[in-house]
C-alpha cells in the first residue's frame, strides 16, 4: 500500500453557535487507506466527515485534498466535491430519477461523459453491488438496503479518490445492514480510500486499516483496530466500547 | 335567448381574446415565476433581496393598481408603445401586467414546493460536483412542479378570471367581460341570458383546466 496523504485536516475548529463540535482536529487519510471514525453520539464524527467535502464549512485550519487545499465556493468547489463521493445515512437518491438515471447523473453532468458509455459503466457498478435487475425502478420501490447501494455505485461512478461515508447503516433495518457492509468490505479489500464514521464495530475490525475515536469535537484515539478494540488506552474509549460490547 | 344566440360570433370572439390573453401572460409568468424562485433559492443576497422585495411588492398590490400602472401610467402617461395599433398596444401591457402579477403567485407556490424536497438530495447532487444552477434544474425544480401542479392549476384559473380586470383597469382590452358590457351597452341583447352566456363560458373553459391539472398532479407525482 502506497502511504500518499490524500486527505489532510490541519487543525481543523468548527462551532455550531456555542457548541464547539470540531476542536483542533488533524488527521491524515493516506491514499488506499480505510479510516473508521467512531465514538458517541453528538461527538463530532458526521460533522467531520462533512467538512471533507465543505457540506459543513469550518471556521479555523486547513483541508486538503491530494495537496489541494479546498477551494470555499464556486466551481472549483464542485470541481473537487465531484473527486471526493459521499454516501449518505439516509440515502439521499434523486427520487425523481430512476436507479440507472441516479448514477449516471454525475458521469454526463458533471464529467460530461456520453450516456452511451456512462450506463454502461453505471451498469457494471450496479453489477457490483448487487442490483443491476433494479436498474429501471424508483428509489422509492426498493428497500433501505437496495437504496443504500446504489447510493454507493452512485459514488463509484464520479471515479472519486476517496469515498465518505456518513453512517451508511444507521437508517437501515438489521437484516440489510449486512448486504450494505458486504458492498463497503469489498471496496475497501479493492484499495478504494474510504473514510467512514460507523456503529458497526464488525466492520471495523474487520476492514478498517485504522480506527479514529472521537469525543467531545477531539481525536481521542487513534489506531490498529486491533489494538484499539483490544487495548483502548484512554479512559473515554474504554467507556465507550464497555457500553457497546457488553450487551 | 335567441337574441344571444344570434350575437353568438360576438361572445366567441370575446372568449378567443381572453384565452390568448389567458395562454401568452401564462407562459410569460411561468417563465418569469421560474426566474424568481431560482433567484430567491440563489446564495446571492442581492438577488435574493430583488426577488424578496418583487414577490412580496406585486403580491401585495391589487391587479387593478397594477393594471392600471401599466395602462395609465406607462402607456399613456410616459407613451410607451408596445405595438403599433392601440389594439395590440393595450393587449401587450395587459399581458405585461397579468404576468407580472401572476408570476409572484407561481413563485411563491414553487417555493412551497421546493420546501418539500429533503435537503439531503440537494446535499447528494452538490456531492456529486452539480454546480447551483445544475442542482436547480436537474434535482430542484423537477421536484418542486410536480408537488405544485395542483397549486399552479389554481393559478391558472384565478389568471383566466383575472383577465376581466384588464378591460376595466383603464387599457380597454377585448376581451370576454368587456364584450358582454358592450352587449348590454348596446342592447343588442337581454342582459340576463347574456350574463348566463358568458358566466357559462367561463366554466367551459376554466372546469377543464381544474379536471385537467388534478390529473396531472396525480400523474406526475414524484413517490417518495
Amino acid at each position: 500500500m502506497t502511504s500518499t496523504p490524500l486527505v489532510v485536516l490541519e487543525n481543523v475548529n468548527k462551532h455550531f453557535g456555542d457548541l464547539h463540535v470540531l476542536r483542533d482536529i488533524d488527521l491524515t487519510v493516506n491514499s488506499g487507506e480505510v479510516v473508521v471514525v467512531i465514538g458517541p453520539s453528538g461527538s463530532g464524527k458526521s460533522t467531520l466527515c462533512r467538512t471533507i467535502n465543505r457540506l459543513e464549512t469550518i471556521d479555523s485550519g486547513v483541508i486538503t485534498l491530494d495537496g489541494q487545499p479546498l477551494p470555499a465556493e464556486g466551481r472549483g468547489l464542485a470541481r473537487l466535491r465531484s473527486d471526493v463521493g459521499m454516501v449518505f445515512q439516509s440515502f439521499n437518491l434523486f427520487a425523481h430519477k430512476t436507479v440507472l438515471q441516479n448514477v449516471t447523473l454525475g458521469p454526463i453532468k458533471v464529467l460530461k461523459q456520453g450516456k452511451a458509455a456512462a450506463e454502461a459503466r453505471a451498469m457494471e457498478l450496479l453489477e457490483r453491488v448487487r442490483i443491476a435487475n433494479q436498474a429501471h425502478k424508483y428509489p422509492a420501490q426498493l428497500s433501505g438496503g437496495q437504496q443504500q447501494r446504489v447510493a454507493i455505485a452512485r459514488a463509484l461512478a464520479m471515479n472519486p479518490k476517496v469515498i465518505l461515508f456518513d453512517e451508511p447503516t444507521s437508517a437501515l433495518d438489521p437484516e440489510m445492514v449486512q448486504e450494505v457492509l458486504d458492498v463497503m468490505t469489498d471496496l475497501a479489500s479493492e484499495g478504494m480510500t474510504m473514510v467512514v464514521v460507523t456503529h458497526e464495530m464488525g466492520f471495523a475490525r474487520r476492514a478498517a486499516n485504522r480506527v479514529v475515536f472521537m469525543a467531545d469535537g477531539q481525536i481521542v484515539e487513534e489506531n490498529t483496530p486491533d489494538e484499539f478494540f483490544t487495548n483502548p488506552r484512554s479512559e473515554r474509549a474504554q467507556d465507550f466500547l464497555s457500553k457497546i460490547l457488553t450487551h | 335567448m335567441e337574441a344571444f344566440l344570434s350575437n353568438i360570433d360576438r361572445v366567441v370572439d370575446g372568449f378567443s381574446w381572453t384565452v390568448r390573453l389567458t395562454l401568452i401572460s401564462a407562459l410569460l409568468s411561468f417563465v418569469l415565476g421560474i426566474l424568481l424562485t431560482a433567484m430567491r433559492a440563489s446564495p446571492v443576497p442581492l438577488l435574493r433581496g430583488i426577488a424578496t422585495v418583487y414577490v412580496e411588492g406585486i403580491r401585495s398590490t391589487p391587479l387593478t393598481l397594477v393594471l392600471l400602472f401599466c395602462g395609465l401610467g406607462l402607456n399613456s402617461a410616459l407613451g410607451v408603445a408596445l405595438a403599433d395599433s392601440v389594439q395590440w398596444d393595450v393587449f401587450w401591457w395587459a399581458v405585461i401586467g397579468l404576468s407580472a402579477y401572476t408570476a409572484c403567485f407561481v413563485s411563491e407556490s414553487l417555493r412551497a414546493g421546493i420546501n418539500t424536497i429533503p435537503l439531503g438530495q440537494v446535499e447528494a447532487a452538490r456531492s456529486l460536483g452539480l454546480t447551483f444552477t445544475q442542482n436547480l434544474r436537474l434535482i430542484v425544480l423537477p421536484q418542486a412542479l410536480r408537488t405544485v401542479v395542483g397549486p399552479l392549476g389554481s393559478v391558472l384559473i384565478a389568471l383566466t378570471k383575472n383577465t376581466t380586470v384588464a378591460s376595466v383597469a383603464g387599457l380597454g382590452v377585448q376581451e370576454a367581460s368587456r364584450e358582454m358590457k358592450l352587449m348590454f351597452d348596446q342592447g343588442v341583447a337581454p342582459v340576463l341570458p347574456t350574463f348566463v352566456g358568458f358566466a357559462l363560458g367561463f366554466l367551459i373553459l376554466i372546469l377543464p383546466t381544474g379536471y385537467f391539472f388534478n390529473w396531472l398532479s396525480k400523474r406526475v407525482a414524484v413517490v417518495r
